[in-house]
């Protein structure tokens, strides 16, 4: 095969810049769509790469072995573990490694049964329905209770093992959970850790980030802030960030919904004439201000207030 | 002798790829597919076992190859056919059902005459592999 002809060659850059523009668009509305997380586009890119190139190299017939793309996502909650997921399904399929590109989304109640004989067909069952596609399972570590040496977890991680083995072409596996929990959970399942070749960190998002993540919220509702109200959010970040259970991107999806309950609770009570289009799209820095992360200062505040 | 049963069962044996692009297609139209055996070929013998539970759900041929490979691995020289249910409201059957995998050796059927009131005679068919039990039947 190494003696491709000149037209043979055309044809495969051809198909490879085809190829590569399809990837470049999905890696930009990957870029447009996800705020920050520059290692995590960083890993994503590489692992594109791999496969265009892995596929030019099997047009000149070398063949590497189909690449093992299991992946192990490490994060605090609300760091867009599952919509990189999503994305990642979308992406494989793009590149042709994955046939079918959806996402089958579990945890360990989807995994483990409750008597003997449960487990089994319950994980064989979602294998099945993930093949073709993205298995990600959340919170992975639940799966491995030490503690209890009968229990059934142990089970279906020794299933998906078999299956993520032998049937590689036919799904990827991506675990993800926080960071250290993983880490001990690779640690006492060796046979896990060397089948996921891939480990890719998500960091906090900064101040600014979450700003930025909060206005693309936003727009997709439909809402504006005024400038004070940016003002505002800008420094409610700042006290919230400082808070327990702070769960980054999710904690501003939920202070929007309260700030969007108080706009609206705003206007019915204002009640005063035609409401204009602006006002139904604005939201104040008083709807913001009114939170309770604001009141809490200084005390410990509790919960995703 | 031959058993026709089921979709397909004038033709040759269908290879794996084409079993493959049957079950795509049924994942296509949305019917869930599901695995039966037997090694009692009599035509009245409607309700197969079941191997394992219906698939609901998939998305991939992948899924359907693989529990028939386990099937094929387990009950090798058994009859297995794949069926697919439709679960529109109105329709709630098997849309389509063929067989997969058959024995090696078919033996056929005897035809059994036996005699009734008058000079009237009753037909029936047996076959000659369930003369054996159960478990036996195919070598």
């Amino acid at each position: 095969m190494t003696a491709s002809t000149t037209p043979g060659q055309e044809a495969s850059d051809l198909e490879a810049a085809s190829d590569r523009s399809k990837v470049d668009e999905l890696l930009a509305t990957l870029d447009a769509e996800l705020v920050g997380l520059a290692p995590v586009k960083t890993r994503i890119r590489e692992i594109a790469a791999l496969l265009l190139v892995e596929k030019l190299r099997a047009e000149v017939g070398l063949t590497g072995g189909s690449p093992s793309l299991h992946m192990s996502f490490t994060g605090n909650p609300g760091t867009g573990k599952t919509t990189v997921a999503l994305r990642m399904a979308e992406i494989l399929h793009g590149l042709g490694y994955v046939r079918k590109g959806h996402l089958v989304a579990v945890t360990r109640d989807d995994l483990v049964g409750q008597f003997i004989g449960h487990t089994a067909p319950k994980t064989k069952d979602v294998l099945k329905r993930a093949m073709g596609g993205v298995l990600f399972i959340d919170e992975a570590y639940y799966l491995y209770r030490p503690e209890n040496e009968r229990d059934y977890g142990q089970e279906a991680i020794e299933i998906m093992l078999q299956v993520m083995e032998d049937q590689r072409d036919d799904l990827v596996v991506i675990v993800a959970g926080y960071k250290d929990r993983m880490d001990r959970f690779f640690q006492s399942n060796p046979g896990m850790s060397s089948r996921i070749a891939h480990h890719v960190d998500f960091p906090d998002y900064t101040p600014d980030e979450l700003l930025a993540i909060a206005q693309l919220m936003l727009e997709q509702m439909q809402y504006r802030l005024s400038d004070s109200a940016r003002r505002t959010l800008i420094e409610y970040i700042g006290i919230r960030r400082q808070q327990p259970n702070f769960a980054n991107a999710r904690s501003m999806r939920n202070g929007l919904d309260r700030a969007r309950l108080r706009q609206a609770n705003r206007l019915v009570e204002a009640r005063g004439g035609q409401l204009t289009r602006e006002q139904l799209m604005t939201i104040e820095a008083e709807d913001i201000r009114a939170s309770r992360v604001f009141a809490g200062q200084g005390t410990a505040a509790e919960g995703d207030q | 002798m031959r058993l026709t049963q089921g979709t397909f069962s004038f033709l040759p044996d269908l290879t794996d790829n084409q079993i493959r692009a049957q079950v795509e297609y049924c994942l296509a139209e949305g019917w869930a597919l599901s695995i039966e055996h037997t090694d009692d070929p009599h035509p009245r013998n409607t309700y197969w076992e079941m191997f394992g539970t219906p698939m609901f759900d998939l998305r991939d041929a992948a899924g359907v190859m693989a529990e028939l490979e386990s099937a094929r691995a387990t009950f090798r020289s058994h009859y297995i056919k794949l069926n697919a249910f439709d679960d529109t409201r109105g329709v709630e059957s098997v849309r389509l059902s063929f067989i997969v995998n058959r024995p090696r050796h078919e033996p056929g059927f005897a035809l059994i005459r036996e005699e009734a009131a008058g000079r009237a005679i009753r037909y029936t068919i047996r076959s000659y592999a369930a003369e054996r039990p159960e478990g036996e039947r195919y070598p």
